[in-house]
């Protein structure tokens, strides 16, 4: 390691807060926008050109509010929560490579820290619920466990199944394996798994449950719990919740975009570089908004049946279906 | 629902928590409170609280004139004031021996039927809301807005009407009205269409309404609830078909009727209610007669006739019933309405027992209450 090493990585830090700022600043805005495009309205249009500054209008508001913690609550883990929310993200995001050079930490074990750290995610928002003290909060939080573990089982199949297909836990070895035309890429790679589109709906329905996205927020569900775990907070730890929930969608897709869609890698085989990356990510990230301006909320149960009677007996067998092939074939 | 039978035996007593759903709460969709006892997610009992919107309609009756009450009929269920007026104005009449004309009573229909529409379209809306689909609602009020355009025009307000007078109706239809109802109903088919394709055949709502909320004919009947819901728990009982009045015998209709019980059966009913409505006021655009839209000769004060008299009609959530007590002053002795939702709400509590939150809210929407209408 030279001696620049640590000032690389902090300006990485630096440049990855910025990013994940400025996206939820702005996913918030296309989010409300395509909302309102998708239910014929204008969506915001006061604030700067097209509602372009609404996002720093309403981070301003966020930032005057008081920071109110209720009566009662647990005052530690009440100011804690928020913060053990956002780092998970952006530690991952560390690990993402933008493209063949834009990455903070070229690790070996990247797909593995990623999920090591996106599971704290998990207890950061059960706290939330817990320490507020609210019994919204409460339901809401035991919602977030079972949910969270019951899609942990199925994504970290899939996620196996492309292991083994790909060989090696370092990101970026894994986008360079996909180099060359679109059906290089693993989403296309049926010689080793005929069943890889599936594979990958399931990566992407469990990203939607582990991210609290709709049809699967359940923890928010605002008709039901008001706002769930996030009910007792006010302003801006409201508000990080809010920009961690973008950053875990953004890592998510990310993360689908490097395993499935070759990363940074162009679908013509030539001039590749961070655009793509971008691209690909931002339309699944598009994707996700779409899914949640459709389609009603589904039941509690029915989202546990979901998972265990359904996501986990077809990963299983795609992870089967995929060693057998690769045994058979030898590839 | 093995919660609840732990629950029985009293080993988990106290182990269940109070949570208060209401009186400000996203789901009630006003103020209405719901104290339930909660043991995890399962409800154990639910228990519905009202009169936080209490105005006292019917003793305001009791102190003004028969006509002064008018007013006060679009504000006791504000989406569907076009029936509730209806109901007060024919039992006025019914008391002091008014003959409306034909045209009235056509317009009448129309302008009910318009209000029905919208009604449900509003229901449509908040119940999809409800269950987390946001987008429906901006569809439905799109639709509506066209229902309380023509209304506007025709009445002078959007919401709470008081269009109809002793009589007939205060203004007479024009060729705009009808050029435009016209387009709606030709313009609204389409779009029933659309709401089944993107809704009605989700298979995350199909999850979540099918086999959920259960209500059965005879708990209808315990507890005189009306409308969509007794008609989806397999009980043919609609007013207009079962105790026609002013002119719903000239019209072809089918009163929808599906005997699951569940919140999809409830569901397909308020649907299959629109395209019917939409029906009836096609056919009423046929066959509108002329002459006056309004009897003429009706004193400015009335003084009906000593005696007791009803009138009940169709409204969105189910049978509305005006009841007034004349004394032969032009004040009215009293005025008694028996408002549908305050019925379809007082099966809540023995609907819910043993639900799930989600579902109960869910089996809550699907009774679409009117919380003004609980109240009075």
């Amino acid at each position: 390691m030279s001696i620049i090493e640590p000032f690389r990585l902090l300006l990485f830090l630096v440049g990855i807060m910025a990013f994940i700022g400025l996206n939820a600043a702005y996913l918030v805005w296309v989010e409300r926008k395509g909302a309102a495009r998708f239910q014929r309205r204008p969506g915001p249009t006061e604030v700067g050109y097209a509602g372009l500054l609404q996002p720093i209008a309403d981070g301003i508001k966020l930032l005057s509010k008081q920071l109110h913690v209720p009566p009662g609550a647990d005052g530690v883990l009440f100011r804690v929560a928020p913060l053990l929310v956002m780092i998970p993200a952006m530690i991952g995001l560390a690990v993402v490579p933008f493209s063949e050079t834009l990455v903070a930490r070229n690790t070996n074990v990247g797909l593995l820290m990623i999920f090591a750290f996106g599971s704290i995610n998990v207890m950061a928002i059960m706290l939330s619920g817990w320490s507020s003290r609210n019994k919204y909060a409460i339901i809401s939080a035991a919602r977030i466990v079972s949910q969270d573990v019951a899609y942990e089982i199925p994504m970290l199949l899939v996620v196996i199944t492309m292991l083994m297909v790909t060989g090696t836990m370092n990101l970026n070895e894994i986008v360079q394996q996909q180099a060359g035309w679109f059906w290089h890429w693993n989403l296309f790679r049926l010689d080793v798994n005929p069943l890889m589109p599936l594979t990958f709906f399931i990566f992407f329905v469990c990203m939607l449950a582990e991210t609290n996205r709709a049809p699967f927020d359940m923890a928010e569900a605002e008709s039901e719990l008001v706002a769930g775990a996030f009910t007792e907070y006010a302003g801006m730890g409201f508000g990080v919740f809010f920009i961690a929930e973008y950053a875990n969608i953004i890592l998510g897709c990310a993360f689908a975009t490097i395993l499935f869609l070759g990363g940074w890698q162009s679908p013509f085989g030539v001039w590749s570089g961070v655009f793509w990356f971008l691209l690909k990510m931002y339309a699944l990230v598009f994707t996700v908004i779409w899914v949640r301006w459709t389609f009603p909320r589904t039941q509690f149960y029915n989202l546990l049946n979901l998972s265990w009677k359904l996501l986990i007996p077809v990963s299983l067998f795609t992870l089967i279906l995929t060693a057998v092939v690769m045994k058979v074939l030898k590839t | 629902m093995s919660a609840l039978s732990l629950l029985s035996s009293g080993e988990r007593e106290h182990e269940t928590f109070i949570l208060n759903v209401g009186p400000q709460h996203p789901a009630t969709h006003g103020v209405l409170r719901l104290k339930l006892t909660m043991d995890g997610e399962y409800i154990t009992r639910a228990e519905p609280v009202c009169g936080y919107i209490h105005r006292m309609h019917e003793k305001m009756g009791e102190n003004r004139t028969w006509a002064q009450f008018l007013p006060n009929t679009g504000r006791i269920d504000y989406l569907a004031a076009m029936a509730y007026g209806h109901a007060y104005v024919a039992a006025v009449e019914r008391a002091a021996g008014i003959v409306v004309p034909a045209r009235a009573e056509y317009i009448r229909v129309i302008t009910s039927e318009l209000n029905r529409i919208s009604s449900h379209l509003v229901w449509f809306g908040a119940f999809l809301l409800d269950l987390g689909g946001f987008t429906p609602l901006l569809y439905a009020f799109d639709d509506r807005e066209k229902i309380l355009d023509l209304l506007e025009a025709l009445t002078g307000s959007r919401l709470t009407y008081c269009y109809y007078r002793f009589g007939g109706v205060c203004n007479d239809v024009d060729d705009d009205f009808i050029r435009g109802t016209r387009e709606f109903v030709a313009g609204m088919r389409p779009r029933m269409k659309m709401y089944r394709e993107l809704v009605t055949d989700n298979i995350i709502l199909r999850k979540r309404l099918i086999g959920i909320g259960h209500i059965s004919a005879e708990m209808c009947r315990k507890y005189g609830a009306t409308g969509p819901v007794i008609r989806g728990s397999g009980v043919a009982y609609d007013v207009r078909k079962n105790e026609p009045y002013s002119v719903y015998r000239d019209f072809d209709f089918d009163v929808p009727v599906f005997p699951e019980g569940d919140c999809m059966a409830r569901y397909l009913v308020r649907m299959e209610e629109m395209v019917q409505s939409l029906r009836i006021v096609e056919q009423a655009l046929d066959k509108l007669p002329g002459g006056p839209a309004l009897t003429a000769g009706v004193p400015r004060v009335l003084k009906p006739a000593v005696g007791d008299y009803c009138f009940a009609v169709e409204a969105a959530r189910g049978r509305f019933l005006v009841r007034i007590v004349s004394d032969g002053k032009e004040i009215p002795y009293r005025v008694r309405l028996r408002t549908p939702s305050f019925s379809n709400l007082s099966l809540f509590e023995e609907a819910s027992q043993g639900m799930m939150l989600p579902d109960a809210l869910a089996l809550l929407g699907s009774l679409d209450l009117v919380i003004p209408d609980i109240d009075r």
